[in-house]
C-alpha cells in the first residue's frame, strides 16, 4: 500500500495542523528514568538521599526539555522547562515545613510529661523538677489581655468602614493606614508599648498588659480586615429588609448585620490570637522574665512560652552528662511543640467555624 | 408594630444610633491614633539617643555611625531572602494558580499558609539546629572552592550561623505572604486573555509571560515588597540564628557579619541602661521609619491598581 499512497503525495505539502507532541506519559517517563539515572552516582559516591534528589532534579530539568526540544522546537522545551520549576518550586518549600515540623516533634516529645506542663520554672531545691506552667499562664493571660484590647476596636473600626463610613475619605485613610500597619515589625510594636509604659510609670515597668498592649497593634489590623471583609458580605437585601421594618439602624447592626457575618468574625479572630500566640520580641521588652507563675497581668512580670523558648535557648545550662543535651534545650524543644500544638489548634478551630458558619452563597 | 414605629420617633433609637455611629467612628480613629502613638512614643524615647556621648555607641563615634552596620545587616538579610524566596514564591503562585487541578492547587496552598502559622522562635530553634548545622559543611565546601568571589570570601563559620542561614530562615517566613498575594493576582487574570492566548497557538508558559505577568505586574511588585517589608522586621530568626559581630562586610558565610537592627535590639536591651535602651529605642525609629515607607509603598501600589482595575 506504501506503493499506492507514496507517488501520489501531492506536491504541494499539506499544512500540519498539529505540531509534534511528547507523547503524555513523557514528564513520568523521564522522571522515572531521572531517579534510576541519579541512583548510579549516589550509590557509587556514597552520597546522601538529599543529594540523590537533587541530582535526579537537575537531571529530569535537563532531560525533558532536552527531549521536547528535538520533538516539539524551542518552544515546547521553554514550557516543560517552567512547569518543571514551578513544580520543583512546590517541592522546595515543603521540605522545610517538613522538616521543622519532624525536629519539632521529634525533639519536643520526650521533654513533655505532666510535670512539664504543671510546674513552673521557680524552684526552691536544686533538683527540683521544672517546667513551663508559668509561661502557658502568660501566654494564656496576655493573649486574652491581647483580644479583649483589639476585638472590641478591630469590629467597631470595621463597622465604620462598612455601615457608615463607606466611601468617605477618612475610611480610606484608615482601610488603607490598617493594610500599612500589617506590616509593622512585631519589635516596633514592642518599643511602643515599652516607651509608652516607662513614660507611664517609670524606666523599669515590666507588666504582662504591657505586652497585651503590643499585641494588640499587632491584632488589630488582622482582626479589622477579616470583619471588613465578612460584613461586605452580608446582603443589603438584609439590612433593607430591616430597615423597611422601621428598625434602627444600630439595631439592624447588631442584630442583623452582626450575627449574619458573625462565624466569619469568629475565625478572624481567631486567626489574629493564632498570629500574635506566638510573638516574641514585644514580649521579651516589655513583658520580661520570671520563674515565678503570675497571675496578675497588671502587675510584676509575666513569661510567656516564646520568649521562655528563647532565653532557654540562649542560656541553657549545663548537661547533667557530658556530651547530652542541656537542660535548657530540652525545655525550648518541649516548650516549641507545645506552641506549635497550640498554634495549629487555633488554626484549625477557625478553619472549623469557618466551613460552619460559611455563608450560603449557593443558588 | 407600633412599638417600632414609636420607638423611632422618640429619643432612645435616635440617641441609640448616635451613640452607636460615635463609637464605630471612635474606634475607627483610635486605630489612626494607635499609630500616630507608635510614631510619637518612639519619638520622645529615641530622640534623646540621636545625640548621646560617643560611649554609649560602642565603637563608632555618634549615632549614624552605630546605626549604619546595623542597617546594612538588615538589608543584607533581607535581601538573601528575596533573591531566595520570590522565585519559589511565584513558582507556587503559579502552580496554584494555573497548573495544579484544584484538588491538588488547594491542599499546597493550604500547606504555604501553614508555613506562616509556624511561630518565628520556633523556626530560630530549628534554624540554629537543624538549618545552620547542615549548612555548615557547604559552607566549607564554597569557601573552599569559591572563595575568589567576595560573598564566599571565608573563613567559613564553625557553626553554620552566618547571615546566609539567617537569610534563608528569612527568606522561608516571607514565603507564605509573597505567594498569598501573587497567588491572589494572577487568579485575576481575565480568562478571555489567558484564553486567546492558548487560541493563538501559545504554549502554557509564553500565555502566562503574554496574558498573566503582564496584568499582575503590580501585584507582583506590592507582593515582593510586602516581602521585604517583613523581612526588614522580622526579631527573633535573625536574634536567634546569627551570630553577629563585626561590621559591613560582603561575606556571607563567616562569622562576621552586623546584626539586623530589630535582633541587635532584642539580644541588648537586657543589659541596657536608661541611656543605652534610649539609643537602641533611635535605633527601632530608624526600622519602623524604613519598614513603613516599604510598606506604604506596597500599599498604594495595590490600592492604586485596584482603583484602575475598577474602572
Amino acid at each position: 500500500m506504501s506503493l499506492a499512497t507514496a507517488p501520489a503525495r501531492p506536491t504541494s505539502e499539506p499544512v500540519a495542523f498539529t505540531q509534534a507532541k511528547l507523547p503524555r506519559l513523557a514528564p513520568a517517563l523521564v522522571g522515572v528514568v531521572a531517579v534510576a539515572a541519579a541512583a548510579l552516582p549516589v550509590l557509587l559516591l556514597g552520597w546522601g538521599l538529599i543529594a540523590w534528589a537533587l541530582v535526579a532534579g537537575v537531571l529530569y530539568l535537563v532531560a525533558l526539555p532536552a527531549w521536547a526540544r528535538v520533538v516539539e522546537g524551542p518552544r515546547g522545551a521553554a514550557d516543560r522547562m517552567v512547569t518543571g520549576l514551578v513544580w520543583a518550586a512546590c517541592l522546595v518549600a515543603i521540605v522545610p515545613l517538613v522538616s521543622l515540623l519532624y525536629t519539632v516533634v521529634d525533639r519536643g516529645l520526650p521533654a513533655i510529661n505532666s510535670t512539664f506542663l504543671t510546674y513552673s520554672m521557680y524552684r526552691t531545691e536544686l533538683d527540683q523538677e521544672v517546667g513551663i506552667y508559668h509561661a502557658l499562664v502568660g501566654t494564656l493571660l496576655i493573649t486574652l489581655g491581647a483580644a479583649v484590647i483589639s476585638v472590641p476596636i478591630g469590629i467597631m473600626a470595621a463597622i465604620y468602614l462598612i455601615e457608615y463610613g463607606k466611601g468617605s475619605r477618612l475610611a480610606r485613610w484608615i482601610t488603607f493606614l490598617v493594610d500599612v500597619m500589617t506590616g509593622i515589625p512585631s519589635i516596633v510594636a514592642g518599643l511602643f508599648a515599652f516607651s509608652l509604659f516607662i513614660l507611664i510609670f517609670g524606666p523599669s515597668t515590666r507588666v504582662g498588659i504591657g505586652g497585651s498592649v503590643a499585641l494588640s497593634l499587632l491584632m488589630i489590623p488582622v482582626v479589622v480586615r477579616s470583619t471588613e471583609e465578612m460584613l461586605r458580605l452580608v446582603p443589603a437585601d438584609l439590612r433593607e429588609a430591616s430597615y423597611a421594618l422601621g428598625v434602627p439602624k444600630w439595631r439592624t447592626i447588631v442584630k442583623v448585620v452582626l450575627p449574619t457575618a458573625l462565624g466569619g468574625i469568629v475565625t478572624g479572630v481567631t486567626l489574629a490570637i493564632a498570629r500574635v500566640v506566638g510573638e516574641t520580641a514585644p514580649l521579651l521588652l516589655i513583658a520580661g522574665l520570671t520563674t515565678r507563675t503570675n497571675f496578675n497581668v497588671f502587675s510584676e512580670r509575666m513569661t510567656t512560652l516564646p520568649v521562655l523558648i528563647y532565653t532557654q535557648n540562649a542560656n541553657p545550662g549545663i548537661a547533667e552528662t557530658p556530651g547530652g543535651t542541656p537542660p535548657g534545650i530540652e525545655i525550648a524543644w518541649g516548650g516549641a511543640l507545645v506552641l506549635i500544638l497550640i498554634v495549629m489548634m487555633l488554626n484549625l478551630v477557625a478553619r472549623v467555624i469557618g466551613a460552619i458558619f460559611a455563608p450560603k452563597t449557593g443558588h | 408594630m407600633a412599638t417600632i414605629a414609636a420607638d423611632q420617633k422618640t429619643g432612645p433609637a435616635r440617641l441609640g444610633d448616635r451613640v452607636f455611629s460615635a463609637t464605630a467612628l471612635a474606634a475607627g480613629i483610635a486605630i489612626l491614633l494607635a499609630l500616630a502613638g507608635v510614631f510619637i512614643f518612639l519619638a520622645i524615647e529615641g530622640v534623646p539617643g540621636l545625640a548621646k556621648p560617643a560611649e554609649f555607641y560602642g565603637e563608632a563615634s555618634n549615632f549614624w555611625g552605630y546605626v549604619a552596620p546595623l542597617l546594612f545587616g538588615t538589608v543584607l538579610a533581607a535581601v538573601i531572602a528575596l533573591i531566595v524566596a520570590v522565585p519559589l514564591a511565584w513558582g507556587i503562585a503559579l502552580v496554584v494558580s494555573h497548573y495544579a487541578p484544584r484538588s491538588i492547587a488547594t491542599p499546597i496552598a493550604y500547606v504555604i499558609d501553614l508555613l506562616a502559622a509556624v511561630p518565628s522562635v520556633v523556626f530560630g530553634l530549628w534554624g540554629i539546629s537543624v538549618l545552620a548545622r547542615h549548612l555548615q559543611p557547604g559552607y566549607v565546601w564554597l569557601d573552599e572552592n569559591m572563595g575568589w568571589l567576595p560573598f564566599f570570601a571565608g573563613p567559613a563559620s564553625g557553626t553554620g550561623r552566618t547571615i546566609l542561614t539567617a537569610g534563608l530562615v528569612l527568606a522561608i517566613m516571607i514565603l507564605p505572604i509573597i505567594t498569598a498575594i501573587s497567588r491572589e493576582v494572577f487568579s485575576q487574570t481575565p480568562r478571555l486573555h489567558e484564553e486567546a492566548a492558548l487560541a493563538l497557538g501559545a504554549t502554557r508558559w509564553e500565555m502566562i509571560r503574554m496574558a498573566v505577568f503582564p496584568y499582575a505586574r503590580s501585584g507582583m511588585v506590592s507582593a515582593v515588597m510586602l516581602g521585604l517589608g517583613r523581612a526588614l522586621g522580622e526579631t527573633m530568626a535573625v536574634a536567634m540564628v546569627l551570630s553577629a559581630g563585626g561590621g559591613i562586610s560582603l561575606n556571607l558565610i563567616s562569622s562576621s557579619n552586623p546584626a539586623s537592627i530589630a535582633s541587635n535590639i532584642a539580644s541588648n536591651y537586657k543589659e541596657g541602661t536608661p541611656g543605652k535602651i534610649q539609643v537602641l529605642i533611635a535605633t527601632g525609629l530608624v526600622l519602623f521609619l524604613v519598614t513603613f515607607l516599604v510598606n506604604f509603598a506596597a500599599r498604594w501600589i495595590v490600592t492604586r491598581n485596584e482603583r484602575k482595575l475598577a474602572r
